[in-house]
């Protein structure tokens, strides 16, 4: 019985537990098609709900005609404002303190906009009563441009707070702006930028972008009238605050509302927020009496539901002649569309953008946003970052490039003059964060000598002589980034979202047998929750990874949380599972003792047993502690073994890293290739490096399609000229380049078990890699900044901008 | 993405084939791949009533050589799919130019379905093959109420969507004349992304004997309302040493003869400008090519 062998090690592996490049327990099912996605629900008698949008950016609504749609057989119901508003819920509130139409009252205010939902016996039925729907519009003068929104005369888009001078985010100065965000030493700053030896000024823009997941939103509402339940199956990031928000705006009592996120084909932000056709589904299953399915189509989610970035990002950045920065500022002039449905934490208006000091000491810094309205589609969420992390960090990674041709460095060099050093964490920014550790110089260094920088770079200048010498048209080009996030939100005194503080849970109950069921207040889009959960409770409650299921999305079943986006789930859930894990170790401690007729204090925690200290081969496994809470009276102790934690993370955690990207430009074509694009990620801890491996995979070719093509683009008219995957860039595997990956380890000092997050990194440190790398190849031409995004003909005009076409 | 309602046949022959599409008139629509058509019905762009569905019909697929007096043609059946052109070994040896460009249309999983006929009849400008058929010089046989006929490619397209295909007519077959062995061939695409429409794509074919070019053809894709096929530029070549200023006069023919319009793949002044890219690689390559096989000949 009391055999030593296997040895500790070899117990330890058995575990699977944190470090362990463990298969995802998910792909089973998925790469079998197997998954259960929300339009696999099917219910009896199920309708199906289809929205008649708004062809126009900017119109008055003046009168919706059912009459032909209700006509057509198999058609239930049409909704109107008309028919929410008995209900009040022709509105609803957003995350970010506005309130948004759900169907469209009076007025639409961006193209794709929900004038009227369908609902009918099946989805072809609803599709043709969507035509019959006969809307009279009359057209408004448009505004696209952010800048004009506050022009004196601009036109006024939202008529219903027209006279409202306070926000949600404090006074507005104009109708057609939301807020303005400080943050900093304004004087200080503008002081130092007065006396300062060199100043490097730009416009950063970063264009309207879109998640694009490929399982587009949707929802199955289904209204028990018997006893009183509404259950709703959808693609929701955050079920818990999903089924508060429904219960505020239903008047439906919280207990009697069920909210369920079945799989989920990726979210990266899109599905945070609360859509009309969740309302929409919802209202027409309650007068129905019947369950309702609303899912859209490609367009609908690339057109309508919530887009990310969109902001215009004036910079200033002083230095002294040798290289040393002295201050930052940022005006940044946020493009929110028609309504504010930001998806930040509420005292964030603008996110987390206060973090664009970067991975710099920066001694002052200061950064003002205005949200505006235009006639756009609302959203501005955090695709795959933190909240507006990517914005930030890909504005000063540009700010470092261009000041470094104006001190006329090397770009490597002005970023290792001014890191934050090793020393100096927990180190404290000029916009307020407390960033909890890092050691940038090793990453970067290490990065540096993986690439051989100093021959890359001699490689170049060999190239450019070449081409000046007509022997080639391409030029090559070095892209340099060292990110900071800021990810886990986060403290509950001071991140909540609509209230409701950013904590997280995990509750576990250990089977008589040992085996393990633990529940998670997040929601895994992909990210292989139910993988690393285990791993991290293997870890620490001695239970093989195998033997535990990780469930979530249940909000009858889970215990609150509030989701999964922002790289939030290892840091908060992660950290919530730990200390579970650390709750049953407790009891099961209290347990072993007794059964071994020993104190608690004589007992040590090995692998997976707890053991008589200094007796290793008198022990209890956690499989028979397992069993012993629920056959044995233990004196002092309730029977059974379960725990549950509400984590409430003390800071955020700073994931980083250092990317170089290599690449060739073909100055008549505008094409890019990739050559080379080296990753080093720090993260903490490290739960499963294959999924991490994935992550940063993923992450890095969203960044390829943001930098190289993905837009989300407006005429003048605001009519959306990418509204489909032939002219919105999302890369295939044939676009994708290869990667390299490499990491150093600095472990967060208030996580659990040192763990920061990693699943948004990849995005936020490729898109600067990349499109320094652009500009860097015509650096040499006298080329300071081009907009993204770098697609053949915008990268081609800045060549014919210099003059290299001949 | 919903079409709206409509019927669906599936002939089994040509005649049957014609004499619905004479039955149903113009709410009818002929489907070959789809891979044009599907997609602007899902948009509700196309609303036709009746469709009328070929890939039964065994007489429009295959890939036949003939070698009769005056030169050989491939004849193609117009429901022959992109993934069967790629396939076939004996039309890399006769017309190799359309492998090539074949392998540059959307991706392994269109060409499994898109045909030849449906691309050459539907008559988008940024489709591959017109510009190609008109490079070839190949003929469209085309089978109606009244028979069949045969039209020229470089006569076949009017502008965008609107070719001299009579309502009543089915595309069956392209008859292709056999280029000169040794010939030298090429097709530049400039594209996106996998899946993408050309932004700007010329076709070369041309022969080159004693250092000079004897015969040569160029046509475009995607630079105008309907593809471009540039007589002039391949004059300018023809007869040449094809050198930098035969290239340059085939280049500013080329260029006066398309027509771009500004869209998501960029301003006029862009694809003018990679038009010229285009076709100055396409030349050389093609010229390349027909050096090697004029060499290899000789040895």
């Amino acid at each position: 019985m009391n055999d030593q062998t296997p040895t500790a090690t070899e117990r330890a592996e058995k575990l699977q537990g944190l470090g362990c490049a463990r298969k995802r327990v998910e792909d089973a099912r998925f790469t079998q098609g197997k998954g259960n996605y929300v339009d696999d629900i099917k219910m009896p008698g199920m309708l199906f709900g289809d929205f008649v949008r708004s062809p126009y950016a900017h119109a008055r609504v003046i009168s919706v005609d059912k009459e032909a749609a209700l006509a057509l057989p198999g058609v239930v119901a049409v909704l109107t404002a008309a028919d929410l508003e008995p209900l009040n819920l022709h509105w609803m509130p957003t995350l970010a303190g506005d309130k948004q139409m759900v169907l469209a009252v009076g007025k639409v205010l961006f193209q794709g906009q929900e004038v009227a939902f369908v609902v009918a016996e099946d989805r072809y039925i609803a599709a043709d009563a969507v035509e019959l729907v006969e809307v009279e519009y009359e057209e408004l003068p448009v505004v696209v441009d952010p800048f004009k929104a506050l022009d004196p005369d601009a036109p006024v888009l939202r008529e219903d707070i027209a006279d409202q001078k306070e926000g949600a985010h404090g006074p507005r100065r104009h109708p057609n702006h939301i807020f303005t965000w400080e943050q900093g030493d304004e004087a200080a700053t503008n002081a130092v930028l007065a006396g300062a030896d060199v100043v490097a000024e730009a416009m950063i823009q970063y264009h309207r972008c879109h998640p694009c997941p490929l399982e587009t939103c949707g929802c199955v509402a289904s209204m028990d009238k018997i006893n009183g339940k509404l259950t709703v199956w959808g693609t929701f990031q955050a079920p818990h605050a999903v089924r508060t928000i429904a219960s505020l705006i239903s008047g439906i009592a919280e207990h009697n509302i069920r909210i369920v996120s079945p799989d989920i084909g990726g979210g990266f932000g899109n599905k945070v927020g609360v859509y009309p056709g969740y309302i929409c589904s919802i209202v027409a299953s309650i007068v129905t009496g019947v369950p309702v399915k609303w899912v859209e189509d490609r367009i609908e989610n690339l057109t309508a539901t919530a887009f990310a970035r969109d902001y215009w990002m004036q910079g200033k950045i002083a230095a002294t002649r040798d290289g040393k920065i002295t201050a930052l500022w940022c005006h940044t002039t946020a493009d929110h569309g028609g309504f504010d449905a930001c998806a930040d934490p509420t005292k964030f208006p603008a996110g987390f953008m206060n973090i664009c000091t970067g991975s710099y000491d920066i001694p002052v810094a200061w950064l003002s946003v205005d949200g505006v309205y235009t006639n756009k589609a609302p959203g501005g969420v955090a695709y795959r970052c933190s909240f507006r992390v990517t914005e930030a960090s890909y504005f000063i990674e540009r700010m470092i490039d261009i000041l470094a041709i104006k001190l006329d460095m090397d770009p490597v060099e002005l970023r290792l003059k001014n890191f934050i050093r090793a020393d100096q964490f927990p180190y404290h920014s000029a916009l307020g964060w407390e960033y909890d550790s890092g050691d940038y110089h090793t990453a970067m260094e290490k990065v540096l000598k993986a690439v051989d920088y100093d021959g890359l770079r001699r490689e170049q200048a060999e190239r450019l002589a070449a081409f000046k010498r007509g022997e080639t048209r391409k030029l090559m080009g070095i892209g340099v980034s060292h990110f900071t996030e800021i990810v886990g939100a986060g403290p509950v005194k001071n991140c909540d979202i609509l209230g409701l503080g950013m904590f997280d849970s995990c509750a576990i109950r250990i089977h008589p047998t040992g085996s393990v069921t633990a529940r998670l207040g997040t929601i895994s889009q992909g990210q292989g929750h139910a993988t690393t959960f285990a791993q991290i409770l293997a870890s620490e409650i001695g239970i093989p990874a195998d033997s535990i299921t990780v469930e979530e999305g249940d909000t009858d079943t889970a215990p609150y949380g509030l989701g999964t986006y922002g790289s939030r789930s290892t840091p908060v859930a992660g950290a919530a599972a730990a200390m579970a894990g650390r709750k049953i170790r407790a009891k099961a401690q209290m347990i072993a003792a007794w059964m071994l007729e020993v104190h608690d204090d004589d007992l040590e925690w090995d692998v997976d047993r707890f053991a008589v200290k200094g007796a290793p081969e008198r022990f209890k496994t956690m499989t028979e502690i397992a069993f012993a809470a629920y056959n044995q009276a233990v004196p002092g102790l309730e029977p059974g073994l379960e725990a549950v934690s509400y984590y409430d993370p003390p800071n955020m955690t700073y994931p980083f890293g250092a990317y170089v990207s290599v690449l060739d430009i073909d100055v008549d074509t505008g094409e890019v290739e990739i050559r080379r694009f080296y990753a080093l990620d720090d993260c903490g801890t490290r739960i499963n490096p294959m999924i991490i491996e994935g992550q940063v995979h993923g992450g890095l070719t969203e960044a390829v399609a943001i930098v190289l093509g993905q837009e989300i683009a407006y005429d003048e008219d605001g009519n959306v000229t990418t509204g489909t995957l032939m002219d919105f860039f999302l890369p295939t595997a044939v676009e994708a380049p290869h990667y390299e990956t490499d990491h150093t380890t600095t472990p967060s000092p208030h996580h659990p078990i040192g763990a920061k997050g990693v699943g948004e990194s990849p995005n936020v440190g490729g898109v600067s890699c990349l499109s320094n790398a652009v500009n860097d190849a015509f650096r040499a031409f006298g080329h300071v900044h081009a907009q993204m995004p770098h697609d053949h003909w915008r990268i081609w005009k800045i060549a014919e901008g210099l003059g290299l076409h001949g | 993405m919903i079409p709206a309602p409509f019927e669906y046949h599936r002939p089994a022959s040509l005649a049957e084939a014609t004499g619905l599409l004479a039955e149903l008139g113009e709410d009818a629509h002929v489907l070959a791949g789809g891979h044009s058509l599907i997609p602007m019905m899902k948009l509700r762009l196309a609303a036709p009533e009746h469709l009328i569905d070929l890939q039964d019909i065994a007489e429009l697929k295959g890939i036949a050589r003939t070698d009769g007096e005056g030169g050989g043609e491939i004849v193609i059946g117009a429901m022959t799919t992109q993934h069967e052109l790629i396939a076939s070994d004996e039309l890399a040896r006769a017309v190799p130019l359309i492998r090539e460009a074949a392998l540059q249309i959307a991706d392994p999983q269109v060409r499994y379905l898109g045909t030849i006929g449906g691309n050459v009849a539907n008559g988008d400008p940024g489709n591959d093959m017109p510009g190609l058929m008109q490079c070839l010089d190949a003929a469209f046989e085309l089978d109606g109420p009244n028979g069949r006929r045969r039209v020229a490619a470089r006569e076949f397209y009017r502008s965008a969507y609107v070719t001299a295909r009579e309502d009543g007519e089915i595309l069956s077959r392209i008859r292709i004349p056999l280029p000169a062995p040794g010939h030298g061939f090429a097709y530049e695409k400039l594209k996106r992304k996998i899946g993408d429409y050309a932004t700007a794509a010329a076709a070369v074919l041309l022969t080159v004997s004693g250092g000079r070019c004897g015969s040569a053809s160029v046509a475009l894709t995607n630079l105008a309302d309907t593809p471009v096929f540039a007589a002039d530029a391949g004059a300018a070549l023809a007869g040449s040493d094809l050198g930098a200023a035969a290239v340059d006069a085939a280049v500013a023919a080329a260029l006066a003869a398309i027509d771009p319009a500004a869209d998501n793949r960029g301003p006029v002044a862009f694809k003018q400008h990679v038009a010229g890219v285009m076709l100055r690689r396409a030349i050389a390559r093609a010229t390349e090519r027909a050096t090697e096989r004029a060499a290899e000949q000789t040895v």
